[in-house]
């Protein structure tokens, strides 16, 4: 117990620490995805049959294709896409990405494959007469889209963004491969310098656990909350 | 593009590995996810909490941390050192298969069991009513149609199992990811090589959802 001490004889308030670093990329992780899912969800569900085809592009890649591999992609690619836009304004030193950015976006891109996919089927499954009533009512398309259909499109979608959440926020154990100090990272650098790799390990298992646990309980509180009345 | 067929033979021949890992991990994760599907159907209160910690524990946390628990993490005690068991844990080939058979077992027995528990009572009052004895309302009856509604949720496991055997790169496995990781370090060239990666995850995966497509209009009644 104490390697777990807070301050500098143990690792609590590292991995303290780092369990805030794994939160923040995964809340950020998550929000990018719903930004992405936005924008393709709106393509899938387009009539213009270039859009569609980008949409179901995006959503087949990036759930086919290893997280891990989008994330090398992100990592190697990112500094060298930097580099090369900086060399055309006459910079050619090395410059590397910031793995917190790296992470929340690859993790985000993956993210938001499977959150297109649960907004898409949220709002298909949302009633016709719904699109009709508020056409008739004469409602502008902006409005009618922010009044009526998204607001019931997030109660119709919370179950499955609940599944999104758990799957990012495992996923970004993954980033510890660039070096960004989360959860996993912070577990492998203690464990090489007490050479106790099993409690920490182990240890981080329990971080993810009350994590996922946490979440499952904030998530059943929120559904409950929006579908009163139905 | 030279580059990108330049790697092609090494990606494939490292495509061999990330194919025996699945498919390995798949067929005894199916026996985990059987075992621990009938423990979570049974009465017992004990062997029902076993099954729902277990699916709790492996579901609720990342692949990477337990590989990792199981990679690292066991060859640490001393006993595990001195038993049988070391034979197996002290490779990272059958540390990963291990790592991923309790993995897609935990996924698995929650597929299989939830499948079970859609059977419609009116038919089992049924097969009690022809008289058919216990093993055969289980194989003729229960069994197919459980095979029948686990498998779309059984296909999508398949392929989060392909792309999971990815994390074999962290033990030191040269597996698809591996390979592709590797090329990329040393040509600094990461475009080309995740294109020709990815395309052949992208076709592994659709062969695994025609795989199941087809199964699924096989077991259609």
């Amino acid at each position: 117990m104490s390697l777990l001490a807070y301050g500098d004889t143990g690792w609590g308030d590292e991995l303290f620490f780092a369990t805030l670093m794994t939160v923040a990329v995964a809340l950020t992780a998550l929000s990018n995805g719903f930004l992405f899912a936005a924008i393709f969800a709106s393509f899938k569900l387009s009539n213009n049959k270039l859009l569609n085809l980008i949409g179901s592009f995006y959503t087949t890649v990036f759930r086919g294709v290893p997280e891990l591999l989008v994330i090398y992609l992100l990592f190697f690619g990112g500094s060298g896409a930097v580099m090369y836009i900086a060399k055309i304004f006459g910079y050619n030193g090395y410059i590397e990405v910031n793995a917190f950015l790296t992470g929340a976006i690859s993790i985000g891109i993956i993210s938001g494959a499977y959150s297109t996919e649960v907004f898409r089927g949220a709002i298909q499954s949302i009633h016709v007469g719904q699109f009709e009533a508020s056409k008739v009512l004469g409602l502008k398309k902006k409005i009618y889209y922010y009044k009526i259909i998204i607001p019931q499109m997030l109660r119709l979608a919370l179950p499955n963004i609940s599944n999104v959440w758990q799957i990012t926020l495992k996923d970004t154990s993954l980033i510890s491969v660039t070096g960004l100090v989360e959860i996993m990272r912070q577990s492998y650098i203690a464990a090489g310098y007490t050479r106790d790799p099993l409690f920490f390990y182990s240890f981080a298992a329990v971080l993810y656990l009350f994590l996922t646990f946490l979440s499952m309980q904030l998530f059943n509180k929120l559904e409950k909350k929006y579908s009163r009345g139905f | 593009m030279d580059l990108m067929i330049e790697s092609l033979p090494r990606l494939i021949s490292a495509t061999l590995l990330t194919i025996q890992l699945t498919l390995l991990s798949l067929f005894f994760g199916i026996f985990v996810g059987a075992f621990f599907a009938i423990l979570r159907l049974s009465k017992n209160k004990i062997f029902y909490l076993i099954s729902y910690y277990y699916s709790y524990i492996f579901r609720g946390t990342p692949l990477l941390v337990q590989i990792f628990i199981i990679y690292f993490g066991l060859g640490q005690v001393e006993w595990i050192r001195n038993s049988l068991l070391w034979v197996v844990l002290k490779e990272p080939y059958s540390c990963a298969i291990l790592a991923f058979t309790l993995n897609t077992g935990a996924y698995s027995s929650e597929i299989f069991r939830s499948a079970f528990e859609t059977i419609n009572k009116g038919i089992l009052e049924a097969a009690k009513g022809l008289g058919l004895s216990k093993i055969n309302t289980f194989l003729r009856i229960k069994l197919p149609i459980a095979i029948k509604q686990s498998l779309p949720a059984y296909g999508n496991e398949m392929i989060l199992m392909l792309k999971g055997t990815s994390l074999a790169s962290t033990v030191t496995l040269l597996d698809l990811t591996g390979v592709a990781k590797h090329i990329i370090s040393t040509t600094f060239r990461p475009i080309e090589v995740f294109i020709v990666a990815g395309g052949i995850y992208l076709l592994m995966t659709f062969i695994i959802h025609n795989f199941i497509k087809f199964l699924e209009k096989r077991y259609n009644y």
